[in-house]
């Protein structure tokens, strides 16, 4: 990488850091209080009655998955927020008449999305301190696994924040897909525990993946095989690295 | 003489099948201020917005520097600076801020940025907001900063579409030295202007587009010896009759008080208010209804218009 370009991506990744940080109150502490929520309902309250699951307290089993839950949203919404605002403010252009590769662009955008997730995760790993104390049966797998999923939801955020017309395409997106794709992903269940049926359909549903990776990352327990999982996730980040790359080459939502 | 810029055969058609551009073909040459003029939607935008690598090319070539755009964008992105029509600044972080990303995008670190962000800022007395947002600054001033910022790499080609639109008349001559001065430095400008009296007072050279063609290309004093009459509005201190013959001249009451005489370039003002004195109306003020490339540029796309 010569110099300009390092400039360059230094730059974009510094404003974004910038701009998630000066706004945390919008972007990190809302995670933090609906995981709190999360713990004391689903954990305290209801846990209690619903007692063990694969030889783990109901609030043990489900922290792995409450934790990567904030990663996907905050790295999905931090780049197609960041991203459609320039493009709706016209700022992007700024950066577009600009020699910037278009990958370093997107690799620029990507990690600010994975910062967030990374601060946002931690933060909401030290609210999950004060109500368990599970040791993490491999921090290095915890970490990749944060990356990989912030990584890829960044791409994805940014190539939703390229298709959008509107802050509502935004919105779209983030409720009628991730969500239900994050909550049907087994943060709060075993997938072992679904009739056959579902347990089918949820091999198309790549949270799943995560969600049982990162559990056995935290909890030692695997549910679904680690090289699968590895190899889903690195193979959708190609597909939508290089999607994103075509879309901002064709100059899609962005050029005339 | 070399060229700044080279535009061949250039097309343009937008996915709705609007044509936007039919076969320009425009040059201009290094260290010239040259005046892009056309009526609104006429395809100015599009053609920046083509040099400026935000626009697609349907066909056509265009060269920057001798480069051409398609195969080398990088090469005339460096060369070039662009202020454009619209206001496109991140309203929520410090202007400093921007000027320092933008030149980050341009490879020039921070250090080296933050020089030439004083330095532009001050050229253009916007430094004491250097703290404050876009939002904070008056339509004057984002002006100013897009113009601060499309020099902060230091182009050899500026491009500037409307750069005075909505500013005060004692800015915008401020604005004009600071553009005289860029381009006493070297810098080939190009400028956009719904002003005819801004681009006739900074230019050389022009070309008028008009429904995507280039209607004119020619220096700016082949312009003025192509118009030919001068029309005046004249103020006297006596009531004008309805009906009054000038020798030579076209005469057409406004009111009372008021008319307006066409003339030949030949006609000298003293001839003209000599003629008026022959029906006993002393002129108290005599000025030219609109500068004579206004005139030109009304004549030449209204003839286009009737084409």
């Amino acid at each position: 990488m010569n110099n300009a370009i390092l400039i360059a991506y230094q730059t974009i990744v510094r404003k974004e850091f910038v701009r998630f940080a000066r706004i945390w109150i919008q972007t990190i502490l809302p995670s933090v209080i609906t995981i709190f929520l999360y713990i004391t309902i689903f954990g305290n309250f209801i846990g209690d009655r619903i007692g063990n699951v694969d030889s783990f307290h109901y609030i043990d089993y489900i922290i792995p998955g409450l934790i990567i839950m904030p990663i996907i949203s905050n790295s999905y919404m931090n780049v197609v927020g960041s991203f459609y605002s320039s493009r709706f403010q016209k700022s992007h252009e700024e950066l577009f008449v600009s020699p910037v590769p278009n990958w370093i662009i997107l690799l620029g955008y990507v990690t600010g999305g994975v910062m967030r997730a990374f601060v946002v995760g931690f933060a909401v790993y030290i609210v999950t301190t004060l109500f368990t104390s599970i040791p993490i049966a491999n921090v290095a797998l915890v970490i990749l696994l944060t990356f990989l999923t912030a990584f890829l939801f960044s791409i994805a955020g940014f190539i939703n924040a390229v298709y959008a017309k509107s802050f509502d395409d935004i919105n779209i997106v983030t409720t009628f897909v991730l969500t239900p794709l994050t909550y049907l992903g087994g943060t709060f269940y075993s997938i072992a525990s679904l009739p056959q049926v579902w347990q089918d359909i949820s091999v198309f549903n790549p949270i799943v993946y995560i969600i049982s990776s990162y559990r056995l990352a935290f909890l030692g327990v695997e549910e679904t095989s680690l090289v699968l999982s590895l190899s889903v996730i690195i193979s959708l980040i190609i597909i939508l690295f290089v999607t994103a790359l075509m879309l901002l080459s064709r100059g899609t939502g962005i050029k005339n | 003489m070399e060229k700044a810029l080279e535009i061949i055969g250039l097309n343009k058609v937008y996915r709705n099948n609007i044509r936007a551009l039919e076969n320009i073909n425009l040059t201009v040459e290094k260290g010239d201020l040259f005046a892009f003029l056309g009526p609104n939607g006429a395809g100015k935008s599009t053609v920046i917005g083509i040099i400026s690598s935000l626009v697609r090319i349907t066909s056509g070539d265009v060269y920057v520097l001798g480069e051409n755009i398609k195969k080398n964008p990088d090469f005339a992105k460096r060369n070039i600076g662009l202020v454009p029509q619209e206001y496109n600044l991140c309203q929520f972080i410090p202007i400093e801020e921007t000027m320092i990303s933008v030149a980050g995008y341009f490879g020039i670190n921070r250090k080296d940025a933050e020089k030439k962000t004083y330095t532009l800022f001050n050229q253009l007395g916007i430094w004491h907001k250097r703290k404050n947002t876009p939002r904070e600054l008056s339509g004057g001033m984002k002006r100013r900063l897009m113009i601060a910022r499309a020099l902060i790499h230091s182009p050899k080609i500026l491009i500037l579409d409307e750069p005075t639109a909505g500013v005060d008349t004692e800015l915008r001559l401020t604005m004009w030295d600071f553009f005289q001065e860029l381009n006493r430095q070297g810098v080939t400008i190009i400028l956009t202007t719904h002003y005819l009296e801004e681009a006739e007072r900074l230019c050389k050279n022009l070309a008028i587009i008009h429904k995507g063609k280039i209607i004119q290309r020619s220096t700016m004093s082949e312009v003025f010896s192509m118009k030919k009459n001068h029309t005046y509005i004249i103020k006297t201190s006596e009531l004008i009759i309805d009906s009054i013959q000038l020798k030579g001249l076209l005469f057409k009451k406004i009111d009372q008080n008021t008319c307006e005489v066409m003339a030949d370039e030949s006609v000298s003002v003293t001839y003209i208010i000599n003629e008026l004195k022959n029906f006993n109306l002393n002129v108290i003020n005599i000025i030219s209804k609109r500068n004579r490339l206004e005139e030109l540029f009304m004549d030449l796309t209204k003839e286009e218009v009737s084409v």
